[in-house]
């Protein structure tokens, strides 16, 4: 590619409101006539990222180049794009015509080229016939067609979509997703779109950012994304997916389910830990036991329309979702298979919580403002800062938040097949991860206590720069 | 029987909010001196008023009122307008620490709001007269104008103004064309609500027109009633008063009707 093909480069980012973190040193490239598309649920600051492309929020640091120039301090006014607000945002003091004929207006342009303009759009949109139309008499969609002429009438060099379908209802959602796939490839600019659904993400996108907790996960197309995804949430948040624990035995052999699966991943070692994922999809079901690489019975089936949902335990107590055109009746034995392509392996974040903590006492630790009794430590003094590891199922997590020695919000669940992985944040943004049989529900209050011989402390000098790496992909 | 009940309640409640400017506008009609008697039906008050049969110092009392009150509503209803979208914008405490100094003014008696005004006056010095009584009536309308503007401003779509910074309207064309527009009727009824505050306001003028023989129409009123009885002409004199609230009155009325018809 060459290099004058970004049109929009954003360049280690970093915002915070009211000192939580929303965007950490994202750095992404958009490509000239892409449809690009920032996916992730809500919260995970893919908005704001869109607000600071738009000119509506400063990034605290990092800079937003376009087409080479910095306009990370740009006014929005000045820029050469616009924006499809989420709830359209028109003016509702003006006409349907005055709305789309604004920004032509504010350009000063001739009243006949305005007005040829303007009718030229509405009927891209299909709203011709209703240009002295109140706004406000409008409904849903129809609105939704004038933010998106208003918008597009200016010729911007990049379009900004902000979950412009989200207060739509499902019908009209798919007819305006075919129609925006169309106007993109009409109007030849680059479109970034917000969302929260993958389906839509999947359905639009030429490239697709999955974001979450502020950072970028993955950046590929939708068949990049959805085959491949390179970590759990990933994994979890596009489509359906079975996420399992493994052990990378050597190259080309995994072991997971308590069985060894062929697989094509390469490079991660011998015998490292790691997470595999693999759609229900893509695991054969059948009646055969004999050719089958594991068996199990099946615990439950549902139609789904197209396919049959079915839950099957294995023999070596996992549970894997399996979708297939044929249903298997509840309570029957089953063969199944994993063809190696079907295997995607993905590296293992962490493989156990570590905290940077303090010591209070020879026997207490503290960790994130919460105070835990550990055995007595020897050879470090008290206030010393440690690091202390806790494996992810020595995490205890309680119903009364108040009993625990920390308290925080279930943020995060993966179901592993025998086991829930989830992710705690506590009271300062801080992850705990818990590996638990219980189950628990997302945004649930919990406490978070640890046994005292769970605790395993190490002096910090020795291994600050580990520590260091908390919390980022090595 | 029932219903006779309630009806009957209505009407004494409207005679009796209604008889005291009903009997002044039947005794506009009469040329008697003293109010209450009637010596037969006539239109030479109104003459008088407007063929300069009255005293000179009356005209200007009216002259005064209107001007003062126009000034004031004008310029209150620019700095609340300003006042409130910058409170809008402020967040969480600071915004509820300035709307409730923003209300304080308001439930504070006229008689405090006036001497305190005098004493702030004399304190620097300022000679009384037509000026300080504009920057005192400024100072006691500007809250309700503010009032009324900020309920609109709620009421806005927030993205409307990224939306037109979005379009190219640079910050002040965005607020010309699409904050103004989308406040402006909290910003005519703040107006209204000014004028006619400043036009019914005694007790601040009294303390705040100093002694150079500057009178509106209440404190002129209130001399006047002072020297023994009421000059006859205040009587049509406030029944056009009257006449005029009232049509103003139908007419905003009429137009929100109107736009809420619309919708």
């Amino acid at each position: 590619m060459k290099k004058n093909d970004t049109i929009i480069k954003i360049d280690s980012v970093s915002k915070a409101f009211d000192g939580v973190t929303v965007l950490d040193e994202v750095s992404l490239d958009i490509k000239r006539g892409e449809f690009v598309t920032l996916l992730g649920p809500s919260g995970c600051g893919k908005t704001t990222l869109l607000r600071l492309i738009a000119g509506f929020a400063l990034p605290d640091s990092g800079s937003i180049y376009m087409e080479g120039e910095d306009i990370t301090h740009v006014p929005p006014y000045q820029r050469p794009l616009n924006t499809v607000f989420q709830r359209y945002a028109l003016f509702p003091h003006l006409d349907v015509y005055d709305n789309v004929a604004f920004g032509l207006r504010l350009q000063k342009m001739p009243k006949d080229e305005i007005d040829k303009k303007v009718r030229k759009v509405l009927k891209m949109v299909s709203m011709t016939g209703y240009e002295d139309r109140d706004v406000e008499s409008l409904s849903g969609g129809q609105q939704q067609r004038v933010a998106i002429a208003r918008a597009i009438v200016n010729q911007p060099k990049v379009l900004l979509l902000d979950e412009p379908l989200a207060a739509l209802d499902l019908k009209m959602r798919k007819d305006m997703q075919i129609e925006l796939k169309e106007m993109h490839q009409k109007l030849g600019i680059t479109f970034i779109y917000v969302t929260h659904d993958q389906e839509e993400a999947l359905t639009l996108s030429d490239t697709i950012v999955v974001v979450n907790e502020g950072r970028i996960q993955q950046i590929g197309t939708p068949a990049d994304i959805y085959n491949e995804p390179q970590n759990p949430f990933v994994a979890d948040f596009i489509g359906e997916s079975n996420i399992l624990n493994a052990t990378m035995i050597e190259d080309g052999k995994v072991n997971f389910i308590g069985h060894d699966f062929e697989c094509v991943d390469k490079g991660f070692g011998n015998d490292v830990p790691v997470d595999v994922v693999v759609r229900p999809e893509d695991i054969y079901i059948m009646n055969n036991l004999d050719a089958a690489q594991f068996t199990g019975k099946v615990k439950s089936c549902v139609f789904k329309g197209v396919h049959y949902e079915m839950f099957v335990d294995t023999a070596d107590g996992y549970e894997v979702m399996v979708q297939d055109y044929n249903a298997f009746e509840p309570g029957s034995e089953v063969g199944l298979i994993i063809k190696p392509q079907d295997i995607q392996v993905m590296k293992k974040p962490f493989t156990s919580n570590i905290f940077e903590g303090t010591m209070l006492a020879e026997d207490k630790v503290e960790i994130f403002g919460g105070e835990f009794a550990c055995k007595p430590q020897e050879g470090i003094a008290v206030g010393d800062k440690v690091e202390v590891e806790v494996a992810f199922n020595k995490v205890d997590l309680v119903d009364n938040a108040e009993d625990g020695v920390l308290e925080g919000f279930v943020s995060f669940i993966l179901y592993k097949g025998n086991h829930y992985h989830l992710t705690v944040t506590v009271d300062n943004g801080a992850y705990i991860y818990v590996d638990t049989q219980d189950i628990w529900d997302k945004s649930d209050w919990v406490g978070v206590n640890i046994a005292p011989k769970d605790i395993q402390i190490r002096s910090l000098s020795a291994s600050a720069a580990e520590v260091k790496t908390q919390g980022k992909d090595e | 029987m029932k219903k006779f009940l309630a009806q009957s309640y209505i009407w004494l409640l409207l005679i009796i909010l209604y008889a005291p400017i009903l009997i002044i506008a039947i005794f506009s009609f009469t040329e008697a001196k003293v109010l209450g008697n009637w010596t037969g039906f006539s239109t030479r008050l109104y003459e008088n008023l407007f063929s300069g049969g009255v005293q000179n110092s009356l005209l200007t009392a009216i002259q005064n009122t209107l001007s003062i009150a126009i000034i004031a509503s004008l310029v209150s209803t620019l700095l609340g307008s300003v006042a409130a979208i910058g409170i809008h914008n402020l967040k969480g405490r600071t915004r509820r620490a300035i709307t409730f100094l923003n209300d304080v003014p308001m439930l504070n008696p006229d008689i405090i709001t006036g001497i305190s005004l005098f004493l702030l006056f004399v304190a620097l010095g300022v000679t009384q007269g037509y000026v300080t009584v504009v920057l005192a009536h400024i100072s006691f309308c500007t809250p309700y104008v503010v009032l009324s503007v900020m309920p609109k401003l709620k009421q806005m779509d927030q993205n409307t103004y990224e939306a037109a910074l979005d379009l190219g309207a640079t910050p002040f064309q965005a607020l010309r064309k699409v904050i103004i527009p989308q406040i402006r009727p909290g910003m005519i009824s703040g107006m209204i609500l000014a004028f006619t505050l400043s036009i019914d306001d005694f007790a601040v003028t009294l303390f705040t027109k100093g002694n150079q023989g500057l009178e509106t129409l209440s404190t002129y009123i209130y001399a006047d009633a002072r020297k023994g009885g009421l000059t006859p002409e205040l009587r049509p004199l406030m029944t056009i008063i009257f006449l005029v609230v009232l049509v103003l009155l139908l007419v905003i009325n009429l137009r929100t009707h109107k736009s809420q018809n619309k919708k």
